[in-house]
């Protein structure tokens, strides 16, 4: 994998908006940003009611992954360009997701829908539907998901990568500070781990910096790239971005994303924390 | 003078104002509120620490701590950067106004 396969600029983008074959998917924290405006054609896919179980904290199943994209209209050889608000955290994590159960041709917009807004391109109000398809999905790809026993039996032997705000590696804030602070979890990080949060790999656009500045900016931070990575953050969807600049930008294929991240670890019972205040 | 008092933030139910730190207020330019701005939040450091979108109504908020902090605002027609200073957890309210890219 590399950038020319991952990523796509938004010039691309515009210029393949009717192309059969691609496929644009908008996927937001904020779910109603879509409703608002989207690219045009775009469809939208809700992270929590979409790409979660409802009842158990889980993905959902291969045969519900595959049922949502039949009802979308992607079909198993689209091109799924994917965009979204917040840098692009949660169309990272759809990213990431759509690797899991095995779609070939994924790619993120670079800069998502900042980038694009902040260019001034068309958004449309328009309704989207697409002709349903047959999608047929893989099992999970679990050599890029990490589980909490294996995070806890890699501390002090694989890296552990914290992407989170410096604040919240120290324990000062529980959650990005544009959600409220009170949280059940114990705040604090791994042991061990190094923290490179996230938006250092991006300009203030959304776009992501070249290889060479992303290489470095790890490479500063200590991560010793003989040895396998898990990277985590919250709730897995700012970990997905790093993922992505680290899987899929420099072509490492030896880091998992750890999705139950801080809202699970910081729940355990016995489990060790560092914390910093 | 009959001005509205100052507006405070529409918080969840849930949020104490006694335990969060909320910074929040109103993007403006040419004193006209601007919508779909993106507004950073960055610690001591100078370190993305949250990004929100403004609302229709030009509003952005964060929960933080006390502490310092500076407010980093991009829109397609200007941007303002504005240093904050939260001395204790309540309501910390910062007008941003823009100025032409």
């Amino acid at each position: 994998m590399s950038r020319s396969d991952a990523l796509v600029t938004a010039d691309w983008a515009e210029e393949h908006l009717n192309t059969p074959g691609v496929v644009l998917v908008e996927v937001d924290e904020d779910t109603s940003a879509y409703d608002g405006g989207h690219i045009p054609g775009a469809v939208k896919l809700d992270w929590k009611r979409d790409l979660q179980e409802q009842v158990i904290r889980d993905f959902v199943s291969k045969e519900k992954f595959e049922a949502l994209l039949s009802a979308k209209g992607i079909a198993n050889d689209d091109t799924v360009v994917l965009y979204g608000g917040n840098n692009n955290w949660f169309a990272a994590y759809a990213y990431w997701y759509f690797k899991l159960y095995g779609h070939e041709d994924v790619k993120l917009l670079d800069g998502g829908r900042k980038k694009w807004e902040l260019d001034g391109r068309e958004l449309s109000k328009d309704e989207v539907s697409r002709p349903s398809t047959q999608y047929q999905a893989k099992e999970q790809d679990t050599s890029i998901r990490a589980f909490r026993d294996e995070v806890v039996a890699s501390i002090g032997n694989k890296n552990l990568l914290d992407i989170r705000s410096p604040d919240e590696f120290a324990g000062r804030l529980l959650a990005p500070a544009h959600l409220p602070q009170e949280q059940s979890q114990r705040a604090g990080h791994i042991p061990t781990a190094v923290n490179v949060p996230w938006s250092k790999t991006a300009n203030e656009d959304g776009t992501f910096k070249t290889d060479e500045q992303i290489k470095a900016i790890y490479d500063e931070a200590g991560l010793d790239w003989s040895k396998d990575t898990i990277a985590y953050c919250r709730i897995g969807e700012r970990s997905s971005h790093s993922w992505f600049a680290i899987h899929e930008l420099l072509g490492q294929s030896n880091i998992k994303n750890y999705d139950g991240s801080w809202t699970e670890y910081g729940s355990l019972v016995g489990v060790p924390i560092e914390k910093d205040v | 003078m009959c001005a509205a008092p100052p507006q405070t933030p529409t918080l969840p139910a849930h949020v104490d104002i006694t335990k969060e730190t909320v910074i929040y207020g109103v993007v403006s330019k040419d004193s006209t509120p601007v919508p779909a701005a993106y507004v950073r939040l960055l610690d001591a450091s100078g370190e993305f620490t949250a990004e929100v979108v403004t609302s229709a109504t030009g509003d952005y908020r964060f929960f933080a701590r006390p502490g310092e902090w500076t407010l980093s605002v991009l829109h397609n027609s200007g941007s303002a950067r504005q240093p904050v200073v939260a001395s204790e957890p309540g309501l910390v309210e910062v007008p941003i106004t823009l100025t032409s890219a």
